[in-house]
């Protein structure tokens, strides 16, 4: 049986938080404590990105809150200087859901790892998506366990040669953004901590929007997966790799002089040189595509090979924590007098007398 | 027993009426003959007469296994009497069977001369052969001990609904209607409530609801009008203390304690939860009161619905989660997370029989050194066990208070038995509750005057530490599950900070508040304590009571707060020869006093699923208090030795 839950309408992702008019710097939102990642860590990058990205929302610090799971990316929470729990392994989209169910005033951001939110907390990723829980879930994949040391990941590539897995690791990554997308994500992005132009595009968006928000963002681990991304930094090999996409432009990337486009061909896509199909044939991005955007997030193999960054699917489709603020509220307006002696008592009471 | 009046029925028969002090009524049948629903309409006409009573459902975690076979086979024990009762009774005074596997699961319980009511339809030779009879039992003379009564349930539901127009199969379905309605006319209970109950129950399907009404007046009319039943019994109320009851289930009294805890607290209940037997109910009870600013996630798992209350507590809410079994291993890791952080949270563990999937459907107190101890590194938490199934209310209302107050995750142990056990309850005046202030911080407290926010800065007196909500300007702080700086809350690794934030979350938990134990002794002069926790405070004090009758003196008392323990408990273990404790485990509670009080507490246990009988508890009593107990002088026993005799191998203690 089900039931006509009459869905509150989609507004953006951040109607309900109270907004602010004085003016917010990178510094406001920096916190007293001593950043300690690795020299070199792409964490700095993503970090300065976001304590640049925070103030330009124009809500209230005290709203934002930062939940993180265990892991290198993890300790993010505790230099920024919002609200912020460090929970436990994998656990942070959980913690998150509750909060940001009961607190419809809160911006609410997850940040995680690839072991974090792939292996140890998959189910807990998949089902925040599904749900579409007004969050906004921040995954940094670098490839690699950093904090234990150096063991494969659930996104390394088969073959991986680590401390566990001295004859090379047995098995097949994930791709999270299919997994995402599989996961019924209402929205979807991805892109690379140096790219502070791209990265803070992708955020603005998956801030606006009220759910789910899924951003991966490629991080390098100097210590123990250094240059893993070098495919899509160097000069001589990103243009041919690196494929940004934007809602309503055709897909097309490269130097000016030897431009890729993305075309259909059966139920696949495939690159081909842009001159040599009709302009027509090229694919526009459609951001409310779901199958575009799977088909996009299977362009790109475990070998970087045309690697789609930007906004892969952003959809509108109502949050679970609007529906249960709008259950229990629905809930009072049918008995505006629920009293609690009245609940205790029930409909069958019988009176002994003194 | 004494005839001592006769009643004179309309319908011309003459049937005697036979007063009693207090019946035991057992309802057994396969798992689709609705046997707990015949056994809950019974106690509510039971509790609306105005009976005290106990129950005890006992079912299989199948929810249809094969049908007729041993293992189907569902029950519903009812004890009710014009006194205050405190167990679901012993051996059953009446016993109905709905088909030979109910009949050959419970004959072994009924004591000589009890009332046997058997549906005959089900004994068939092939029914008859699944179960192993050779014979049927109605032909030997394997029931003489017993006033067996045969009536073809099935056939006459079948008649009686003959022009409903209903289907054979549909009509005789309705048969536990017609068993419920022969009760209630031997038992002169009241049948408005259950004509209005089907009624509403199947309010969308008006047909089954006259056709169940029907073969309910019928089982009624059945009784009244034949031969078969020449005497009808009358309980009377029961003479409890003065004030408005009704009837509550365990679970539901935890539910209606989590929403008056929302209340008292006057913070918005958030429950998160993963369906899991037999705590399911207080989810789907919590559901139903959205209206009290209850939210209700049913979570992908375990793990989430506690991390998700936990998230709940974080903003300011009173983050609830409910569990049972394996759960609560899955839980463990949040909860220390929750000790870490400091924040109120409640967990609800039924217990049930373990380890592992273990009995999902029977009850076990083996959860305690695991509520106590089960999580990585020192994590004390508060600890409250219900005694009751109307209890778990009060249970729930205390440990929303000492979470809020001390910031701290509490485990409130409620088991299988009160869960689904139910008991008339006194309902409390709900203008009466305790009210608790959460408190929420609101300025910058450091004590160097730097206007900064401490987090873990505490209060002098409860040692908890401010509970500052995200939305309050300038008290954004971070927290975790790294160890941190006394007082200010940053990270810290410093070996003595760490020794002390150990000690303090340890001082905080001993420093609750919490009522001395009393201690029970009608004479003054016992020198055997029995002391219990939780669901045996009944079969302890019937025991007790049963010794005290055959001139015995002895002393109970009972522990509702596991952790910390009350403060005069050890002084109360010192003043007795012989501290008995009776646990469904082997040994848990006994463990503790002996390492914390230095008492040599003597342990009997029992994990059979089921509660303890309070004649097996009473036996248990007798030997200690005259000397003769072969344990007198060592340190454990268990049940295995003693009433259910069945066991071998597992007693490893001195035989009894």
């Amino acid at each position: 049986m089900s039931t006509d839950l009459g869905l509150p309408s989609i507004g953006g992702g951040l109607d309900l938080v109270p907004t602010t008019d004085a003016k917010q710097t990178a510094k406001d939102y920096t916190s007293d404590q001593e950043v300690r990642w690795c020299p070199g860590c792409g964490d700095y990058a993503v970090l300065a990105a976001v304590r640049q990205f925070l103030p330009t929302l124009g809500i209230k610090r005290e709203n934002t809150v930062f939940v993180s799971g265990i892991g290198c990316s993890s300790r993010f929470p505790y230099y920024l200087n919002t609200y912020g729990m460090h929970s436990i392994h994998g656990r942070a989209p959980t913690i998150a859901t509750g909060l940001a169910v009961s607190r419809p005033d809160l911006s609410v951001w997850v940040v995680t790892g690839d072991g974090d939110s792939l292996s140890i907390g998959g189910n807990h990723l998949i089902h925040a998506l599904r749900r579409n829980v007004n969050l906004k879930i921040l995954l940094f994949n670098n490839r690699i366990y950093g904090l234990t040391k150096g063991q494969y990941s659930p996104t390394s590539e088969v073959g991986k040669v680590t401390k566990s897995t001295p004859m090379g690791s047995l098995d097949h990554p994930f791709n999270p953004i299919s997994l995402a997308l599989g996961a019924e994500a209402s929205f979807v992005g991805r892109a690379l901590d140096s790219d502070r132009k791209g990265l803070t595009e992708v955020l603005g968006a998956a801030a606006a929007h009220r759910g789910s928000a899924l951003v991966e963002i490629f991080q390098d681990c100097p210590i123990f997966n250094d240059g893993s991304f070098d495919l899509l930094r160097k000069p001589e090999t990103k243009d041919q790799r690196l494929v940004p996409v934007r809602h309503g432009e055709p897909i097309t990337f490269g130097p000016e002089d030897d431009t890729f486009a993305v075309v259909q061909r059966g139920f696949r896509l495939e690159v081909v040189k842009a001159a040599d199909v009709d302009p027509v044939e090229i694919m526009v991005h459609d951001a409310r595509n779901h199958e575009l955007a799977f088909a996009l997030s299977r362009l790109s193999d475990q070998d970087l090979n045309h690697t789609v960054t930007g906004i892969f699917r952003n959809v509108d489709r109502t949050t679970y924590d609007d529906a249960a603020r709008a259950q229990v509220q629905q809930a009072k307006d049918n008995n505006p007098n629920a009293d609690l002696q009245a609940l205790l008592n029930g409909r069958d009471t019988w009176t002994i007398a003194g | 027993m004494t005839s001592n009046e006769t009643a004179v029925t309309p319908s011309g028969g003459e049937h005697d009426v036979i007063t009693k002090d207090r019946v035991v009524i057992r309802f057994a049948g396969d798992s689709g003959d609705g046997m707990q629903l015949t056994g809950d309409r019974f106690t509510s006409e039971t509790a609306t007469f105005g009976n005290d009573l106990s129950t005890l459902p006992n079912f299989p975690a199948e929810i249809r296994a094969p049908a007729g076979t041993l293992p189907g086979v569902s029950s519903f024990q009812l004890h009710f009497a014009n006194y205050d009762i405190l167990t679901p009774g012993d051996r059953p005074d009446v016993l109905v069977a709905m088909n030979p596997a109910a009949l050959k699961a419970n004959i072994g319980d009924l004591p000589h001369g009890a009332v046997l009511i058997v549906n005959t339809d089900e004994f068939t030779k092939r029914n008859l052969t699944k179960v192993g009879y050779e014979q049927s039992p109605l032909e030997d003379d394997s029931l003489a001990d017993f006033q067996v009564h045969e009536v073809a349930m099935a056939t006459l539901t079948r008649g009686a609904l003959e022009e409903t127009g209903l289907s054979k199969k549909d009509a005789e379905r309705a048969k536990n209607m017609f068993a419920l309605g022969l009760l209630s006319w031997m038992y002169h209970r009241p049948h408005e409530g259950t004509e209005r109950f089907l009624r509403e129950k199947f309010a969308r399907r008006p047909e089954l609801a006259e056709a169940n009404i029907l073969a309910f007046r019928a089982g009624h009319a059945y009784g009244e009008t034949t031969e078969a039943f020449a005497v009808t019994y009358e309980v009377a109320p029961a003479k409890l203390e003065p004030g408005t009851y009704r009837q509550i289930t365990g679970n539901t009294a935890m539910a209606y304690g989590l929403v008056a805890a929302g209340q008292t607290t006057g913070l918005p209940v958030f429950l998160g939860s993963y369906p899991i037997t037999p705590a399911s109910d207080i989810l789907h009870e919590l559901s139903k009161h959205k209206a009290f600013g209850v939210t209700t996630f049913q979570a992908e798992d375990e793990i989430a619905g506690v991390g998700a209350a936990l998230g709940a507590s974080f903003g300011g809410a009173l983050g609830v989660t409910t569990t049972s079994g394996p759960g609560i291993s899955l839980k463990s890791e949040t909860i220390g997370l929750a000790v870490a952080l400091e924040l109120p949270l409640l967990v609800i563990d039924v217990q049930r029989g373990g380890p592992s999937t273990g009995l999902p459907t029977k009850t076990e107190q083996a959860d305690l050194l695991q509520a106590m101890y089960g999580r990585n590194g020192e994590a004390p938490l508060p600890i409250i066990a219900p005694r009751s199934p109307g209890d778990c209310f009060h249970a729930a209302v205390e440990a929303a208070a000492i979470s809020v107050r001390y910031r701290t995750p509490v485990i409130v142990l409620s088991d299988g038995a009160l869960a689904n056990g139910s008991e008339p309850w006194k309902v409390p005046d709900a203008s009466t509750l305790e009210s608790v202030d959460p408190e929420f911080a609101t300025e910058p407290n450091a004590p160097d005057g730097s206007g900064e926010f401490w987090p873990y800065l505490r209060d002098s007196e409860t040692l908890a530490r401010p509970w500052a909500i995200p939305g309050t300007p300038g008290l954004e702080h971070r927290v975790g599950g790294l160890e941190k700086a006394d007082g200010r809350g940053s990270i810290s690794y410093d070996p003595d900070n760490h020794d002390r934030m150990v000690r303090l979350r340890e001082a905080k938990i001993d420093g609750i508040e919490v009522p001395d134990l009393t201690v029970e002794d009608p004479s003054g002069e016992a020198d055997v304590l029995v002391l219990g926790w939780g669901s045996t405070y009944g079969p302890i004090v019937a025991g007790a009571r049963r010794v005290r009758n055959l001139g015995h003196k002895i002393a109970t008392a009972h522990l509702r707060h596991l952790n910390p323990m009350p403060a005069n408990l050890g002084e109360v273990l010192a003043s007795y020869r012989t501290v008995l404790v009776p646990e469904m485990n082997l040994g848990q509670l006994a463990l503790l006093l002996r390492g914390k009080y230095l008492v040599d507490a003597k342990s009997y246990t029992k994990v059979s699923g089921l509660p303890f009988k309070a004649e097996e508890l009473q036996d248990v009593f007798l030997d200690y208090l005259t000397g003769t107990h072969p344990n007198t002088t060592g340190t454990s026993t268990d049940a295995t030795a003693g009433t259910n005799g069945s066991g071998n191998g597992a007693s490893l203690g001195v035989q009894a």
